[in-house]
C-alpha cells in the first residue's frame, strides 16, 4: 500500500477492473490473475479481443500464463531487477514520455546535496543505522526543503526533526530544471542509480534472456504514449517479500515515466487477495491506522495532544491539509457528545501504539506469553499464516481464544488435530488454551458491504437466515459491546479511560428482526458521515469540519449515502454498450466516485485530451470547470493555468499549480524519486530475498538493509547459497481454493477440483532426483517437513544464471489437516521475516529441500532443527 | 422488510435521485416488495437472448476464451445436485475428474504440452459437454423412448422412463453418458438445464463463466458468431482456430450432421481427446444389414447348390 501510496498519494488501485478492456497492453507480474481473480480476468480477456498484447511475469508457466502472449519465466524474487532493468531502459534510450513527465512528475525536482545513492555506498542509502536498521530521511528531503509523505507517515527516525520544516513548503516552489540537466535533479539520479540494471544483469539476476528482455521493453515503449497505453496488474506475488513495497514502487516509477498513470487503459491496478481486502484496509484491520488512511496515535511519535497528532501528520500543502477535518469528524463520530474542544474531542481515548503490532510480531508475543486472549474472526492462521507450526505452538499458551467462523478449521483444533500433537510435541491434556467456537454467517446470510479491488464498494443484501445460532460479525460485535459496557457500567473509578473508552462510544445502532440485528447500513450511513445538528448526511468530504458540526466514520466514503436511505453502493446501472465506459451508476467508488485516479493526467497540461482516443477527463474553458466520462480527481474549477502565488503562502490545493494531478502528494507531483515515506529507500534497489541461491549480483548489501529477521530458535534461517537447501521456493494459490481453505476445503464440489497438496516440479529437477508424476516428496526447510505428491511438469522450468540453474520448487499452500481436500501445510516451511514499511512476511521467495518419498517418522519429526532431512534420508 | 428506527428509511434506495429502475441489464428487483422477473427475462440479460420453445438452442464453447477455472463445472454441480465422487488427486495436470459421466456432466480438460527446446509449453484448456448432436445416437438407440428431443432442440434423458438398459452408453460416439451404479442404476448426462430454460433462465454452466468462453444461444446465431471468430483469429495469425461440430464439418460427420454444442479448438480434436470423424451406430446398420443380407443371399445359393448337387 504505501508502495502506490508513497508515489501517487493513495494505497489503492489507480485504476478499474473494466477499464483494462482500453488497454494496449497489459503485463500481469506478481499474480496468477487468471487463476485469482477470474471474473477481472475476464477485462484483460476483452482486451486481448480487441489485439492487445498480454504479458505474464511469473516464475511458474500458469493458467495465466496459457492466456497470454508472452510469459517472461522470473526468478522468485528478483523483480526489482527486471523492473529496474525495464527502468533503464527507457531511461538510457530516452523513451519517456517527457511532456508528461516534466510536469506531472517530480523529475525535475531538485535532491539535497547530501543524499547518497546506492551507487555511491554499495547497496545503502545515505542516513543508514546499522544498529537501528533504518535510515534517517534527512538527506533524502528536496534542496532545502523536506516534504512529508502522503497520508501514511511511518516512524522514521527524524520524523520529529523534519516535519515542522514543511510549514516552509507554503513559502516557496521546490527547486527545480525543468530541462532536467541538473546533475541532482531527480531524473539524472534515476539514471545513475539505474544504469547497472542493464539487460546483461537482468538476464544474469533474474534468468530472463537478453531478447526477450528486449522483446518485452519494446512492446512496453510501443504500448505508450498519446495514443496508446498500457496497463500493469499485481497481487501478493509483488507484496510478500522483504521488498515488496520497493517493487511496487518500481512499477509506479516505469509507469509514471510512460506516462500511464491517470489514463484510460493505463494504470497499477493492486489485485487484492479477498473480495474486501481494499474494504478491511479503508476501514481497516490493521494495528496502524485508523478509518481511510488517517494515523493511529503512537507512543513513538509526538501524538501526546490532538495538536501535535495534527502538527506530525497534516501536511501544511496538498489535499492533506485536510488532515484535522477527518480526524475530529471521526472522533466525533465515534464518541459523539462525549467528544467536545475542550477535552480535545476525546482523542485520548484512542491507544497508542508502541511499536510493530502486526501479525508475526502478535504471534510471538503470543508465544511468549504476553497476549492472554484472542478473537479469531474470518482466519486460518494454522494454515495461512507463516511458519504456521510455531504459530500453532503460540496458540498453546493463551487462556482462551475465541473462533468465528463457518467451519470450524485448523486453527480452532489446534489442540487436538494439529502435527504437532500426532507428533507427540503437544498433548492435549496439557494445553490450557480454552477454545470458544462460534458459529458465523456466510455472505449470503448478512447484510453488508465488499469494497472491491478498485475501490468500489457493492452492497449486498441477506438472502436467506443463517442457520441455528450462526450469527454475522455486525451482530457479534455489537452485542459483545453491549455487554462489556453493561460490565464496565459498574467499574468504581466511573470518570477512568478504560471506561469512558466503551461508555463514550456512540453504539446506538437501531436493531432489527426476532435476532436483534443491527441494521448494518445505519452503520454505512455513519461512515459516510452526517452534520451533528440536524443529522444530516454530508454530501462530500468537503463538507466534513474541524470543528465538532460533523461526524463521519470514514471520510473516503463521504458520498456513498448521500441522502438519507439513498445508499450508492446499491447501484446496479451499467453504461451501455456504446459507452462511455466508466460505469459510474454501477456501485460507489472512492473518493466522490472516481472510477481513474489522478484522471487530471488524462489531459494535458492545457486541459486537452492527449489523444481522441484516450480522452477521459478535460478541461472546458467556457464553463470553467472539468468534466469528462469520469468524476474529475482534482478540483473541479481549477483552471490548467493556475499558479500559485508564493508572496501570499498558499496552503493545501492553492499551493499546487493547475497542471498537478497528484492532489494527495505535498508538491502534487508522482513521485519518481520517493523523499520521505518509507524506511527502505527513496528508490527501490535490488536485494535479494532473506534466503536465496545467489549472492546479490548488484550490490555488497546482499538483503534489505531494514528488513526483519526474527532470530529465534524456533526460526532457522538458510544461508546465503546453503547447499543443503538448493532451490526456491514460491507458494501460490489454486482457483480451486480460497486462502486458508475454510471458504472452499470444506464444500465438495470445490474439494473435489483440488484434493490434495501438491508441489510442481520442472521435469529436469524431477529426472535429477528420481521423482515420477504423482510420488510423493518430501518438501523441508531447517524450520519444518511437509510431504506432498508430485506434479512433474513442462510448465516450471529451471532457471538459467550467469551458467548456473536454479530449480524452482512451487506449491499451493490452502492445504491442512482437516476438511475435505487435505495435506500437509506449505506455510509450515516459511521463516519469521518482516519487510520494513508494512511488516509483511516473505512467502514468495525463501530456499528448500526436497527428496523422494514421504517424510520420514513421519509423525515424530522435531520441528526445528537444521539439516533434518538429510539425516533422515541417510538414515 | 421492517420500518427501522432512528436511521431513517435505510432499507430502500437503490438508485440514484432522478433515475427509475431500468429494464436493461442486470434487472434490479426487490424480492421482498416486487414480483420476480418474469419467465424468459433472466436469459435474455445475461446472454443475450431470451428462451423461447420451439426455437434451437445450443453451446458455442470458445476455447481461446476459457482460463480453466472450472466455475462451468462446480455451477452445473451445484445447480444439478451431482454428488462430488471424485476426491482423489490423480496426478493429471489440474483434472481432477478425468471425464464426463454421470456424475460430471461438464468436465474441463487440461491438456498439457511440452513444446521444442527453448519455446514455452502448451496449456490448453477445454470445457467438454454432451453434443447435444442433431442426429444423436443415444436417442437413436433408446429403446424405451427415454431420450427425447426438448423443445428447445436439446436431447434430454427422462429419468423416470429409463430403465438403466445401457444402449445409449455406445452408442454416444463422445462417450457422454454413463451409468449410476451406486445409485439408481440409471443412465446420467447433461439435461441443458432444462428446468433453468423452462424458467427462462440460462444453462447454470454458460452463466457462471467468468470470460464468455461458454455462450448459449440460438443454435444459428451462435454459428454465425462463431464463424466471425474463427475468421478474426485467422486474421490475428492463428490459423489453427478451427470449428468442431459445425454442420458437415469435422465432428459432425458420418449422419451426426451437426453438434448443437460445438467448439472453437485450437489444435487437432485429436488432441483434445475428441473424435474427428465421429460415426452414429446407425450407420453401421445398413451396411452391417447389407452385409448380413448378402451373406444370407450367398449362403441360400451355396446350401441350394450343394443341396442340387448331392441330388444329382
Amino acid at each position: 500500500m504505501p508502495g502506490l501510496g508513497t508515489s501517487f498519494g493513495r494505497g489503492g488501485a489507480t485504476t478499474a477492473q473494466w477499464d483494462l478492456q482500453n488497454a494496449q497492453c497489459i503485463v500481469i507480474e506478481g499474480s496468477s490473475m487468471a487463476e485469482n481473480h477470474p471474473v477481472a480476468y475476464r477485462f484483460v480477456m476483452k482486451a486481448k479481443e480487441r489485439g492487445a498484447t498480454i504479458i505474464h511475469v511469473d516464475p511458474r508457466f500458469s493458467r495465466t500464463s496459457s492466456l497470454a502472449d508472452l510469459h517472461v519465466p522470473i526468478r522468485p524474487g528478483s523483480d526489482i531487477a527486471w523492473l529496474g532493468g525495464l527502468i533503464n531502459y527507457v531511461l538510457q534510450n530516452d523513451l519517456y514520455f517527457r511532456e508528461y513527465v516534466i510536469p506531472y512528475t517530480n523529475a525535475a525536482s531538485i535532491v539535497s546535496e547530501d543524499f547518497e545513492d546506492t551507487e555511491d555506498l554499495d547497496g545503502l542509502f545515505s542516513g543508514y543505522d546499522p544498529e537501528e536498521r533504518r535510515h534517517q530521511v534527512d538527506t533524502w528531503q528536496y534542496e532545502g526543503q523536506p516534504v512529508p509523505a502522503p497520508g501514511y507517515n511511518p516512524v522514521q527516525l527524524s520524523t520529529q526533526e523534519h516535519i515542522p520544516q514543511t510549514e516552509s513548503l507554503t513559502e516557496k516552489p521546490i527547486p527545480r530544471d525543468e530541462t532536467l540537466q541538473h546533475p541532482r535533479c531527480v531524473l539524472q539520479i534515476l539514471k545513475r542509480h539505474f544504469a547497472r540494471y542493464t539487460p546483461e544483469m537482468v538476464a544474469k539476476t533474474c534468468g530472463i534472456p537478453e531478447e526477450l528482455f528486449h522483446q518485452v521493453a519494446r512492446v512496453l515503449v510501443e504500448n505508450s504514449g498519446r495514443e496508446r497505453t498500457t496497463a500493469w496488474c499485481y497481487a501478493v506475488g509483488w507484496t510478500q517479500h522483504t521488498k515488496g513495497v520497493q517493487i511496487i514502487r518500481a512499477a509506479a516509477i516505469l509507469q509514471l515515466l510512460l506516462g500511464n498513470i491517470g489514463r484510460p487503459g493505463g494504470g497499477i491496478l493492486a489485485l487484492r487477495g479477498h473480495a474486501t481486502i481494499q474494504g478491511s484496509t479503508d476501514i481497516p484491520t490493521l494495528y496502524d491506522m485508523l478509518p481511510t488512511y488517517l494515523g493511529q496515535p503512537s507512543a513513538q511519535k509526538k501524538h501526546e495532544h490532538l495538536e501535535e497528532y495534527i502538527q506530525t501528520e497534516q501536511s501544511p500543502t496538498g489535499w492533506w491539509v485536510n488532515y484535522p477535518k477527518y480526524i475530529v469528524s471521526l472522533l466525533k463520530a465515534w464518541y459523539g457528545d462525549a467528544a467536545r474542544e475542550e477535552n480535545e474531542y476525546c482523542f485520548d481515548h484512542l491507544p497508542r501504539i508502541t511499536g510493530d503490532h502486526s501479525q508475526l510480531p502478535m504471534t510471538m508475543a503470543i508465544h511468549d506469553g504476553e497476549i492472554q486472549g484472542l478473537f479469531l474472526m474470518g482466519q486460518n492462521p494454522a494454515v495461512g499464516g507463516q511458519h504456521a507450526g510455531f504459530i500453532r505452538k503460540a496458540l498453546a499458551s493463551l487462556d482462551w481464544m475465541v473462533v468465528r467462523d463457518g467451519f470450524e478449521h485448523e486453527t480452532a483444533a489446534f489442540w487436538y488435530a494439529s502435527p504437532e500433537v500426532r507428533r507427540g510435541e503437544m498433548d492435549p491434556k496439557q494445553i490450557k488454551t480454552e477454545v470458544f467456537l462460534l458459529p458465523a454467517a456466510l455472505a449470503g446470510e448478512k447484510d453488508g458491504s465488499f469494497t472491491n479491488t478498485h475501490r468500489l464498494v457493492q452492497w449486498h443484501d441477506k438472502a436467506v437466515e443463517a442457520p441455528g445460532d450462526a450469527r454475522g460479525e455486525p451482530w457479534f460485535m455489537y452485542h459483545l459491546g453491549m455487554r462489556l459496557r453493561k460490565l464496565y457500567a459498574q467499574d468504581p473509578e466511573p470518570e477512568s479511560i478504560r471506561v469512558r473508552q466503551l461508555l463514550d462510544l456512540t453504539w446506538s445502532y437501531p436493531l432489527e428482526g426476532e435476532r436483534q440485528e443491527p441494521v448494518v447500513e445505519s452503520v454505512l450511513q455513519e461512515i459516510n458521515g452526517y452534520h451533528v445538528t440536524d443529522r444530516k448526511p454530508v454530501q462530500s468530504f468537503e463538507d466534513l469540519q474541524d470543528d465538532g458540526s460533523t461526524a463521519c466514520g470514514g471520510w473516503l466514503y463521504c458520498g456513498v449515502m448521500p441522502e438519507p436511505g439513498v445508499n450508492l453502493a446499491r447501484n446496479r446501472l451499467p453504461d451501455p454498450v456504446e459507452g462511455p465506459g466508466t460505469h459510474r451508476n454501477w456501485g460507489y467508488a472512492w473518493p466522490s466516485n472516481r472510477r481513474i485516479l489522478y484522471n487530471r493526467a488524462s489531459a494535458d497540461p492545457d486541459g486537452k485530451p492527449w489523444s481522441e482516443q484516450k480522452r477521459l477527463v478535460w478541461w472546458d474553458p467556457e464553463q470553467g470547470v472539468w468534466t469528462g466520462n469520469d468524476n474529475p480527481d482534482f478540483p473541479r474549477e481549477k483552471a490548467p493555468d493556475y499558479r500559485p502565488d508564493w508572496s501570499r503562502n498558499p496552503r493545501g490545493m492553492d499551493a499546487h499549480p493547475g497542471t498537478a494531478p497528484f492532489i494527495m502528494i505535498a508538491d502534487g507531483l508522482g513521485w519518481l524519486y520517493a523523499p520521505s515515506g518509507l524506511q527502505d529507500g527513496p528508490l527501490p534497489a535490488h536485494y535479494e530475498a532473506v534466503e536465496s541461491p545467489v549472492r546479490n549480483p548488484l550490490y555488497g548489501q546482499q538483503i534489505s538493509p531494514t528488513c526483519q529477521v526474527y532470530h529465534r530458535p524456533e526460526n532457522p534461517i538458510h544461508a546465503v547459497d546453503d547447499p543443503a537447501y538448493p532451490y526456491v521456493v514460491t507458494s501460490y494459490r489454486l482457483t480451486e481454493h480460497h486462502t486458508g481453505g475454510t471458504m472452499s476445503r470444506w464444500i465438495p464440489w470445490l474439494a473435489e477440483m483440488q484434493p490434495e497438496a501438491f508441489v510442481e516440479i520442472s521435469e529436469e529437477l524431477a529426472a535429477e532426483k528420481g521423482i515420477e508424476n504423482g510420488d510423493w516428496v518430501t518438501v523441508y526447510t531447517a524450520r519444518a517437513e511437509t510431504e506432498m505428491r508430485a506434479l512433474v511438469t513442462p510448465r516450471i522450468q529451471p532457471l538459467h544464471l550467469d551458467g548456473r540453474t536454479v530449480h524452482v520448487v512451487a506449491m499451493p499452500w490452502h492445504y491442512g489437516y482437516i476438511g475435505l481436500a487435505q495435506g500437509d501445510v506449505a506455510n509450515d516451511l516459511c521463516s519469521l521475516v518482516t519487510s520494513p514499511n508494512i511488516s509483511i512476511h516473505e512467502a514468495k521467495a525463501f530456499t528448500c529441500n526436497l527428496r523422494p518419498g514421504r517424510r520420514a517418522n513421519a509423525e515424530n519429526t522435531p520441528v526445528g532443527h537444521a539439516g533434518n532431512g538429510e539425516r533422515n534420508q541417510r538414515s | 422488510m421492517s420500518e427501522t428506527e432512528g436511521a431513517g428509511e435505510v432499507r430502500h434506495g437503490p438508485f440514484p435521485s432522478g433515475q427509475t429502475p431500468s429494464r436493461e441489464w442486470p434487472f434490479y428487483y426487490d424480492y421482498a416488495t416486487e414480483c420476480p422477473p418474469p419467465p424468459g427475462i433472466e436469459a435474455e440479460k445475461t446472454s443475450g437472448y431470451p428462451v423461447r420453445p420451439g426455437e434451437d438452442y445450443g453451446f458455442f464453447t470458445d476455447t481461446t476464451l476459457c482460463i480453466g477455472c472450472k466455475a462451468c463445472e462446480v455451477a452445473c454441480k451445484e445447480w444439478n445436485q451431482l454428488p462430488a465422487d471424485h476426491i482423489e488427486w490423480r496426478a493429471t495436470s489440474y483434472d481432477q475428474t478425468r471425464s464426463l459421466g454421470h456424475s460430471t456432466w461438464r468436465h474441463v480438460k487440461f491438456i498439457e504440452q511440452r513444446q521444442a527446446e527453448g519455446e514455452r509449453p502448451r496449456w490448453l484448456f477445454q470445457s467438454d459437454i454432451c453434443k447435444h448432436c442433431a442426429h444423436a445416437g443415444c436417442l437413436e438407440a433408446c429403446p424405451t423412448g427415454a431420450i427425447v428431443r426438448t423443445e428447445y432442440g436439446s436431447v434430454l434423458i427422462q429419468q423416470d422412463v429409463c430403465n438403466g438398459c445401457l444402449y445409449c452408453i455406445p452408442s454416444c460416439p463422445f462417450g457422454v453418458i454413463t451409468l449410476d451404479r451406486e445409485s439408481d442404476a440409471k443412465a446420467h448426462k447433461c439435461t441443458f438445464c432444462y428446468d433453468r430454460l423452462q424458467d427462462g433462465m440460462e444453462p447454470a454452466c454458460a452463466k457462471s463463466c467468468p470470460t464468455d468462453s461458454i455462450q448459449f444461444g440460438p443454435i444459428t446465431q451462435l454459428r454465425a458468431r462463431a464463424q466471425a471468430r474463427v475468421e478474426a483469429l485467422h486474421d490475428q495469425g492463428f490459423p489453427e482456430a478451427q470449428l468442431y461440430g459445425d454442420p458437415g464439418g469435422q465432428g459432425a460427420t458420418n449422419g451426426v450432421e451437426a453438434l448443437n454444442s460445438f467448439f472453437l479448438l485450437m489444435d487437432h480434436p485429436n488432441v483434445y481427446g475428441l473424435p474427428e470423424a465421429p460415426k452414429l451406430p446407425a450407420r453401421q446398420v445398413a451396411p452391417g444389414l447389407l452385409t448380413s443380407l448378402a451373406a444370407g443371399v450367398l449362403l441360400i445359393g451355396a446350401t441350394a447348390a450343394a443341396l442340387l448337387g448331392s441330388r444329382r
